[in-house]
């Protein structure tokens, strides 16, 4: 099992640079990162400037020619954009946030519980519904409430995140005014956001949990625990759903990941103070320093709960481990 | 040369024999042939927009702003759907604005399905360090927060359907990637590829004549499902204001206007939605009709 995982984290690490090398790109993909910093009605003088104190007139990746820079040798690729770059990302260094003044990375993380509320709030309702809906569309296979649980989650899958947050807004905020529309602070905020940004992930689970159960279900394990008389409850859940959760678990982990990122909308459209919405404000300022920690944070800590998820794999599944 | 003219005849009459045994399963079962009516209604008004969009899309009328559905103006002329706050009918809108969703989601899947499917076949057959390099460039894109990475990369280049095509087409082609490597991992140690490499066939020609035909069914599979994501995708980024730019209509777009005027006109918002979540149930509805039919094993 520890090669596998040493071997996973390795490749972990592998990924953690492949998304800085992306994070870092992504500054100079217009060709002239000065230009896209500045504000629009710099003059060429003050954009001259910039570059030189940012650096940019530096090369991006390694010195060239090498034998004026080799002294000592690590400046070749030290003393570069990106050697300066990877530096200031392994000390937790983005930069300033332009329009805050504070480092780039503080103000990420001080918005990330708000984002990690929201992520494991979602989370929490997609599988309290999607898993006993899945079971019980299973067990109840081509009954009127299979077809129904399963046309509500084909619904869930096609509808818009962003529409369905404004539907619930007109509805449970203007309509009823049972709701707030937009904001945090207690529990009733957290209710609409949860919804809106979990029912992709519930109707995904759904849909899984269903056809791994009526996989299992038809194994012939099942058919000797029905045949020894166990009580169909404790088959279902016991001997069933413990064989099944394997491919829901990592639908779980990495939907955790990918509501993290995708938080970015249902922050926006309810006004929660996340990473998301710190994100949207900063590329509509142009505050990159932020954009890029933001972009860094996530993706890292969707790798990590990729690790995290591997390693509880080889507990479900010890199989996994010595393939 | 007559037994080419059979052997094409034969192939020929099979390939008649599948299509019709697609078609009467697609008849029998209904939820697909609801997906079809969907996607061909929302193709044929992307298609005829000009023919059958009753008003134009851009024209403002700013005294007839607001108008609920079903408002019949001074000119006659029936608002079916009701006009936004510039006065704009919002029937037209979605009509043109199908347009957009369909030529952005067909462009975008093109592009991320052949570079993953390139990627995937190039993994798959080489293996070792190459494989290596694409999976961990595979793991990489997995990890992006992709909206973010999306948002912040047109907003460096520009938001126009250009940029944005590229943008989705070049981060969303991993699943493809994956699918097909893993594929090719299992063709590669087929009796007919053995043959082809011991009749002298070059990589190129493997890969090219013998492995990429049979990884073709899941990839048609995965492309239609993605169509529809890339239709959530980008009315997204138009909702957040970096996707085709006014006054193009873009269903996104429209729904990101009509979020102001919730209480007071709540079909800004509801109509562009409903066509967003109907086209992608219906491209849903096909796609995963198209999987049972064509290759059952991808099925979740």
């Amino acid at each position: 099992m520890t090669p596998y995982l040493f071997r996973r984290f390795w490749q972990s690490l592998l990924v953690l640079f492949g998304i800085s090398l992306i994070v870092f790109i992504l500054l100079h993909l217009s060709g002239d990162p000065a230009v896209l910093l500045m504000p629009p009605d710099a003059t060429q003088e003050d954009i001259d400037n910039f570059r030189k104190l940012m650096g940019f007139n530096d090369p991006l990746f390694l010195r060239w020619p090498p034998w004026d820079a080799m002294n000592p040798p690590w400046r070749l690729v030290t003393d570069t954009q990106y050697g300066r770059f990877m530096g200031g990302l392994v000390r937790g260094d983005f930069g300033l946030s332009f329009r805050h003044q504070q480092p780039a990375l503080g103000l990420v993380l001080e918005r990330m519980p708000a984002t990690l509320e929201l992520t494991l709030a979602a989370m929490l309702v997609a599988v309290s519904v999607a898993i006993p809906v899945g079971i019980l569309s299973a067990v109840r296979r081509n009954t009127s409430l299979d077809h129904a649980g399963m046309v509500l989650a084909l619904l869930g899958q096609s509808m818009p995140v962003y529409w369905l947050g404004i539907m619930l807004i007109l509805l449970f905020a203007v309509r009823l005014n049972l709701l707030p529309a937009f904001g945090s602070g207690s529990l009733s905020h957290l209710i609409l956001p949860a919804i809106t940004l979990g029912a992709f992930s519930m109707a995904r689970i759904a849909r899984l949990t269903r056809s791994g159960m009526l996989e299992v279900l038809g194994q012939e394990y099942v058919r000797t625990a029905r045949a020894k008389g166990l009580e169909e409850r404790r088959i279902v859940l016991k001997h069933a759903l413990k064989n099944a959760a394997i491919p829901v678990i990592t639908v779980i982990g990495l939907d955790l990941g990918t509501l993290l990122g995708g938080a970015v909308i249902t922050e926006t459209i309810f006004a929660w103070p996340g990473v998301g919405r710190l994100a949207v404000q900063a590329i509509a300022n142009r505050d990159y320093p932020v954009v890029q920690s933001a972009v860094f944070v996530l993706a890292t800590i969707f790798v990590l709960i990729n690790f995290l998820v591997d390693i509880l794999y080889t507990y479900v599944d010890p199989r996994v481990a010595y393939k | 040369m007559i037994a080419l003219d059979v052997e094409q005849g034969v192939a020929a009459h099979a390939g008649r024999q599948d299509f019709r045994r697609i078609l009467r399963e697609l008849l029998r079962n209904k939820a697909a042939l609801v997906g079809l009516v969907v996607v061909l209604t929302v193709a044929t008004s992307a298609l005829l927009a000009s023919q059958i969009a009753p008003f134009n899309p851009v024209a403002q009328e700013i005294t007839n702003r607001l108008k609920p559905p079903g408002w019949i103006g001074a000119d006659g002329r029936m608002r079916v759907l009701g006009t936004d706050h510039l006065g704009r009918d919002i029937l037209s809108r979605l009509i043109f604005g199908a347009r957009i969703s369909f030529v952005f989601g067909l462009s975008a899947v093109l592009l991320a399905g052949t570079l993953g499917t390139l990627l995937g076949l190039i993994a798959g057959y080489e293996g070792g360090r190459i494989d290596d390099l694409c999976m961990r460039l595979t793991d990489t894109m997995l990890a992006m927060p992709f909206i973010l990475l999306a948002l912040a990369v047109i907003a460096v280049l520009g938001p126009s359907l250009f940029n944005i095509i590229m943008v989705l087409g070049v981060t969303s082609w991993v699943s493809y990637a994956r699918v097909v490597r893993a594929e090719v991992l299992t063709l590669r140690t087929r009796e007919f590829v053995a043959a082809a490499q011991a009749l002298g066939g070059g990589g190129l020609r493997i890969v090219g004549r013998h492995l990429l035909p049979n990884v073709l069914t899941p990839v048609i599979v995965m492309a239609t499902l993605e169509v529809a994501r890339m239709i959530i995708l980008e009315s997204a980024l138009s909702f957040l204001g970096l996707g085709v730019q006014p006054p193009t209509p873009t269903w996104g777009g429209m729904l990101a206007d009509g979020r102001a005027y919730l209480s007071t006109a709540w079909w800004l918002a509801t109509f562009p939605g409903l066509c967003i979540m109907l086209s992608v149930l219906g491209i849903n509805l096909l796609g995963d009709w198209l999987r049972d039919v064509l290759d059952p094993r991808l099925k979740l």
